[in-house]
């Protein structure tokens, strides 16, 4: 597949007086036009820093140490920060958190569309603007009174899809959206989803969701990456890794979620989730892992292709197998 | 012997001396809590639903409009001192968001040493490190990253399992947890979710487990109460609720639940968000009745009361007139009584 969206190595550190943290670690994966990407991990994994790496959107004390974000063969990394301004919007943009603070109080929704659009060099005229701006609500399923509301007059799942709206105004290639729903009630949640789904078909971007409820993420997503202390350690097909999950912590994560058919014994993950201030050596899931061998506490798998597809970083998944 | 108890509790925000526009926040809820036969029950409803003013009508943070809570059959507000200082240790709560719980100039082992030492639980300094750790360890949080900082250092979720664990040390009689994993990931929920359940099973305490969670509440919890707008649409077993859903509008939370199967489709239900269109659409509706597929004239008419449904369940709707009305405290009685067979 030739991928839209190709990130390369991508590694960032947040830089602390004991030592860098190693929030994310190498990172490597590909998205298709119009396919839908999910990474799932737990918090702390490295999945926000992912999603505001790739916006270039890291502050200080963090830093990108190395890798490439190839948007269509261009490097986003290697952009200048002008160049990149404009990128951002018009070509890949961040799906807010409207149930947190994306959007400023004591500014009416007409004026969060207004800022991003001078923003990207538009010179319209105020009907000109009602007009975008009541297309963009109306795709989004608002009307276009919401407009002159703010944001505190809005319930939860209109300020999600306020942020959605905002993310499209320019139609980008690709979307990147961080948990849109986590703090929705499921009959919201499944609205805003709608909306995602609706206006990704209508304009054809990618989307990459990062989550940690996997529920959500399956029913959402083509394909999954799991991330584990700043690393993907499995990439593949949302069903294949749902039916057959080859990495251990793919494993216990799937085995974690509660289900509505057996009540019984919650299965957390017993131990808990690696410091990235000091990394344990070789595969970092080894200190939790049930099937480690001394060769896992050594050398750190790669995350490499054991059938086609289906890419594990484990020293104990064989190929093919 | 009734721990807590909630009788037809009211609670209306707004209106007074000039009849503004008021909000009916809860409507006529019963609840009872027995010494001896603990329950686990939990509370599911959307934003608005009321779930949290019930939370602080239990502890007393707020009075309610009529109705009474009382603690071993004292109301609340008639404590006396040593009463008072009985249904603090004995009623414990969590909170969605901890973050103004926490005193920002104290470390957070401050939140764990001061119940010890306020309740006097042991005796010497190395004992209460170890009940400390131990209940950390139950909220998976590891002792050094979490003992020594300040609440700012550390995240929504982490605070969050600190007053789970401050709970876990306290051992109360009742445990009101509204939201205690909101924050806290998928596969860390599972385990706060059984050390509560632990804490229930082995120690006899009783939980209200308050959540918009379904799957978790299914997964812990002998009874569910689902409440919408203010009123309780069904209530009773949890398997019966969650399985075999009755009110339209549990069959549609269930149904919205985005379960981890893609060969399970995910349904919902389309309708657009308008503007705080939360209120209760007063007392003679069916508070779902615009959003109802089912929906009878005679829902205009009257709000449903609660039916009997099988033997272990209430549902206030109409399309189950046929079946036996019960009275609130009847509902109260019926989750109280099972839980007693069920132990």
């Amino acid at each position: 597949m030739r991928w839209l969206l190709q990130v390369e190595g991508l590694t960032v550190h947040y830089h602390t007086p004991d030592g860098p943290i190693r929030a994310l670690d190498g990172v490597s994966f590909g998205i298709g036009p119009g396919e839908w990407f999910g990474i799932v991990g737990e918090s702390g994994s490295g999945k926000s820093t992912m999603a505001f790496a790739l916006l270039r959107l890291i502050k200080p004390p963090g830093r990108i140490e190395r890798g490439r974000v190839l948007l269509e063969g261009v490097d986003l990394l290697q952009l200048s920060e002008e160049s990149m301004r404009n990128y951002r919007l018009s070509q890949i943009a961040l799906v807010a958190q409207g149930a947190m603070n994306a959007l400023n109080p004591v500014k009416r929704v007409r004026d969060h569309f207004v800022l991003a659009l001078r923003d990207h060099g538009f010179q319209l005229s105020e009907p000109e603007y009602d007009r975008q701006i009541a297309a963009l609500l109306e795709r989004v399923g608002l009307r276009p009174e919401v407009a002159r509301l703010y944001p505190h007059e809005l319930s939860g799942g209109m300020k999600q899809r306020v942020c959605i709206a905002l993310a499209i105004s320019l139609e980008p290639r690709v979307l990147v959206a961080d948990e849109p729903t986590s703090a929705l009630d499921v009959v919201v949640q499944w609205q805003v989803m709608e909306t995602l789904r609706a206006v990704q078909r209508e304009i054809g971007a990618a989307v990459l969701l990062i989550g940690h409820d996997m529920g959500l993420i399956a029913q959402t997503v083509n394909r999954i990456g799991v991330m584990y202390a700043g690393r993907l350690v499995e990439v593949g097909p949302t069903s294949e890794i749902l039916r057959d999950p080859l990495h251990p912590y793919t494993q216990a994560l799937i085995a974690s979620l509660p289900s509505l058919d057996e009540r019984g014994e919650l299965r957390g993950i017993p131990g808990l989730p690696p410091s990235l201030l000091r990394p344990p050596p070789g595969c970092a899931f080894h200190p939790r892992c049930p099937l480690a061998v001394s060769w896992c506490r050594s050398e750190r798998p790669l995350l490499r292709e054991v059938r086609p597809g289906r890419w594990v970083a484990c020293h104990l998944v064989t190929e093919g197998g | 012997m009734s721990l807590l108890e909630a009788r037809r509790v009211r609670k209306v925000f707004g209106g007074g001396l000039w009849r503004r526009a008021h909000v009916v926040a809860l409507e006529n809820f019963s609840l009872f809590f027995n010494e001896d036969t603990p329950n686990f029950t939990a509370v599911v409803g959307e934003s608005g639903s009321g779930k949290t003013t019930l939370a602080r009508l239990l502890l007393g943070l707020i009075e309610p409009t009529s109705g009474e809570v009382r603690f071993r059959g004292i109301p609340l507000r008639s404590l006396d001192r040593a009463g008072r200082r009985r249904f603090l240790r004995e009623v414990q709560a969590i909170f969605q968001d901890p973050y103004e719980t926490y005193n920002p100039f104290y470390k957070v082992d401050h939140v764990l040493e001061l119940p010890i030492r306020n309740f006097g639980l042991v005796r010497d300094r190395r004992t209460a490190r170890a009940l400390i750790e131990e209940a950390l360890a139950g909220v998976g949080l590891r002792v050094e990253e979490t003992l020594g900082r300040y609440p700012h250092q550390l995240s929504g979720g982490q605070r969050q399992r600190i007053m789970v664990a401050r709970a876990l040390l306290l051992r109360p009689r009742i445990l009101i947890a509204d939201e205690p994993v909101s924050m806290v990931d998928a596969s860390l929920r599972a385990t706060i979710l059984g050390s509560l359940l632990d804490l229930h099973r082995d120690h006899g305490v009783s939980v209200l487990y308050i959540t918009h969670d379904l799957t978790t509440a299914y997964q812990v919890s002998h009874d569910i109460v689902v409440l919408y707008r203010g009123r309780v649409v069904e209530a009773g077993r949890v398997e019966a609720v969650v399985r075999e859903p009755a009110h339209p509008y549990t069959r549609l939370l269930v149904g919205s639940i985005p379960l981890p199967r893609p060969d399970h489709p995910w349904r919902g239900e389309r309708v657009l968000g308008q503007p705080g269109g939360l209120a209760p659409l007063g007392p003679r509706f069916c508070n779902f009745l615009d959003r109802c597929p089912f929906a009878m004239p005679r829902c205009q008419q009257e709000a449903p009361p609660l039916f009997q449904f099988g033997s272990e369940r209430a549902v206030a709707c109409f399309l189950y007139r046929d079946q036996p009305v019960l009275s609130d405290d009847d509902l109260a009685d019926l989750l109280c009584k099972r839980t007693a067979a069920s132990n």
